[in-house]
């Protein structure tokens, strides 16, 4: 053959498969390991075998966590919510209270967007090129350290006042996150052997009673539909209970005192409504129980 | 009978070179634990690596149940959660993971900056592995709108207000993530795409090309 083909040479073609490459000058084994310094050992099957270890344990871990925490759900999203407290993921709670400091916000925005994290993480991104010294010891190149462990101590800090400001508002605004009162409720519906999960239709699906009586004009004019909702449903996640059924939960009189004296969050309305009002519409409320 | 088959395919396609490239080398003693404990720290980028191959899997059975639109998004994850057969473990799987890549990827990136790893000649490989990162963080807020529950829907709407404060640009931004005036269906099925198609595609290229670079580079040696 022109190509002087050798019997015991691998089929290579230089990309046309009419032309043969040339055979290497020399095979392509890589130095034995003996010529690495110090007790190195093969990737595969050694390392990984190992690091497969490790990756199994972190498996178990992880498959644990899943098991244990299932992953959380809310309720559907309603962009009519106003009462919801909107919250990032966990990672990314440092920006959003950054964003939230006197000299990064409202004037100054531009420099919390785009100035501050646009340096920090432009640094980082071309860290090789800022830091172009040969030590690579970090205790012997104190600069770049100490911007690393200040940038990281005001992550943590950051991430941690986000947190507890979270809690704080929960608190404030004596609500459940969604996810986690989803949860309960499908708890309890489960344990009274009902369909578990699904959605809070139980709320829903109870229909008002004398939907005409002259108490709904009061539930207008007293404004109880700006917390309570225009269809009188409430806010399950801020904690605001629906009128309907709502006599099934409290006697005339127990309304009678939440209306006039307020209760939790919900404010005093003796000096809005009369209290024949309050007797008009506190007697139509008790009456919304389940049929 | 293996033998036989890795033989047929390396006579017709001489595979032999690729595997020693990608599988066939040493590992130095300084990043081994099991000679020095303390090496633990260079598994991190390892275990980034497995958790997201995990996500890769997990996200790709979440799929087969999730609809990107408005009405049905909520619905099919609610279904897949309690419904579906080890839906909630997928589901779980995918959830946690999310935070456990970032983690884990957080660690890896301090394990590099403070062995000072990203210096000559591996400063391209630094570069692309923050891009890795800002990746991940892409994945993490377009992955957070999908479940379309209230946390997710003024998680996002707030991170969009956010993206329109930059000057000049920000309203392009804006208009550019929702897709529309609101966020509403658009943006939905936007992030569904970003979070399912562009962004795994970035992620999987930059992967190979950091691969490909710690192969050719080796690992930094000891301090």
């Amino acid at each position: 053959m022109a190509h002087g083909h050798k019997s015991n040479e691998k089929v290579v073609f230089v990309g046309d498969s009419r032309v043969r490459k040339k055979a290497k000058t020399g095979p392509s084994i890589p130095p034995d390991y003996s010529s690495y310094p110090g007790k190195s050992e093969a990737f595969i099957p050694n390392f990984l075998l190992k690091e497969w270890m490790v990756g199994v344990v972190v498996l178990v871990g992880f498959l644990v966590l899943t098991i244990a925490e299932p992953a959380p759900l809310g309720y559907p999203a309603d962009p009519t919510n106003a009462a919801f407290i909107p919250m990032p993921d966990w990672y990314f709670l440092f920006l959003y209270q950054f964003l939230k400091l006197q000299y990064v916000s409202k004037d100054y925005v531009v420099l919390g967007t785009v100035g501050i994290p646009g340096v920090a993480f432009g640094a980082l991104l071309l860290a090789p090129f800022l830091d172009t010294g040969k030590e690579r010891r970090f205790y012997r190149r104190p600069i770049t350290a100490i911007l690393m462990f200040m940038s990281l101590i005001s992550v943590f800090y950051l991430t941690k006042q986000s947190w507890d400001h979270y809690q704080h508002e929960l608190k404030l605004t004596n609500t459940i996150p969604e996810h986690i009162l989803r949860e309960e409720k499908a708890r309890e519906a489960a344990e009274k052997g009902q369909e578990p999960g699904g959605e809070a239709a139980a709320a829903a699906d109870i229909p008002l009673v004398d939907k005409d009586d002259p108490a709904v004009e009061i539930t207008k004019k007293a404004q109880c539909v700006a917390c309570h909702g225009a269809d009188l449903k409430g806010n399950e996640g801020a904690g605001i209970p629906s009128f309907h059924g709502i006599g099934d939960t409290f006697t005339k009189e127990e309304l009678v005192d939440i209306v006039t004296n307020g209760k939790n969050n919900m404010p005093s309305f003796k000096d809005k409504l009369s209290p024949e009002e309050i007797d008009q519409l506190t007697t139509w409320l008790a009456k919304q129980k389940k049929a | 009978m293996m033998k036989g088959v890795y033989n047929w395919i390396d006579e017709r396609l001489d595979i032999t070179p690729m595997w020693r490239d990608v599988a066939d080398h040493e590992v130095p003693e300084h990043v081994n634990p099991a000679h020095h404990f303390s090496a633990f720290v260079y598994c991190f980028g390892g275990l980034t690596f497995f958790i997201t191959v995990i996500q890769i899997l997990s996200g790709m059975f979440l799929t087969m149940y999730f609809v990107p639109d408005i009405i049905n998004a909520y619905k099919s994850v609610d279904y897949l959660q309690h419904k579906v057969a080890f839906g909630g473990i997928v589901r779980g799987m995918h959830h946690w993971g999310a935070s456990l890549v970032i983690v884990m990827m957080f660690l890896h990136t301090l394990r590099v900056f403070f062995t000072g790893s990203y210096k000559a000649p591996r400063e391209m490989n630094w570069v692309v592995g923050m891009l890795i990162f800002f990746i991940m963080l892409g994945l993490g807020f377009t992955g957070y709108l999908l479940p379309w529950d209230n946390k997710a829907y003024f998680a996002t709407k707030v991170g969009i207000q956010i993206a329109e404060s930059v000057p000049y640009i920000g309203t392009y931004i804006k208009e550019l993530m929702q897709g529309g005036e609101i966020v509403g269906a658009e943006t939905l099925t936007r992030f569904f795409a970003i979070h399912v198609f562009f962004l795994p595609g970035a992620l999987l290229a930059l992967l190979a090309a950091h691969f490909f670079m710690i192969r050719k580079q080796g690992i930094s040696g000891p301090l």
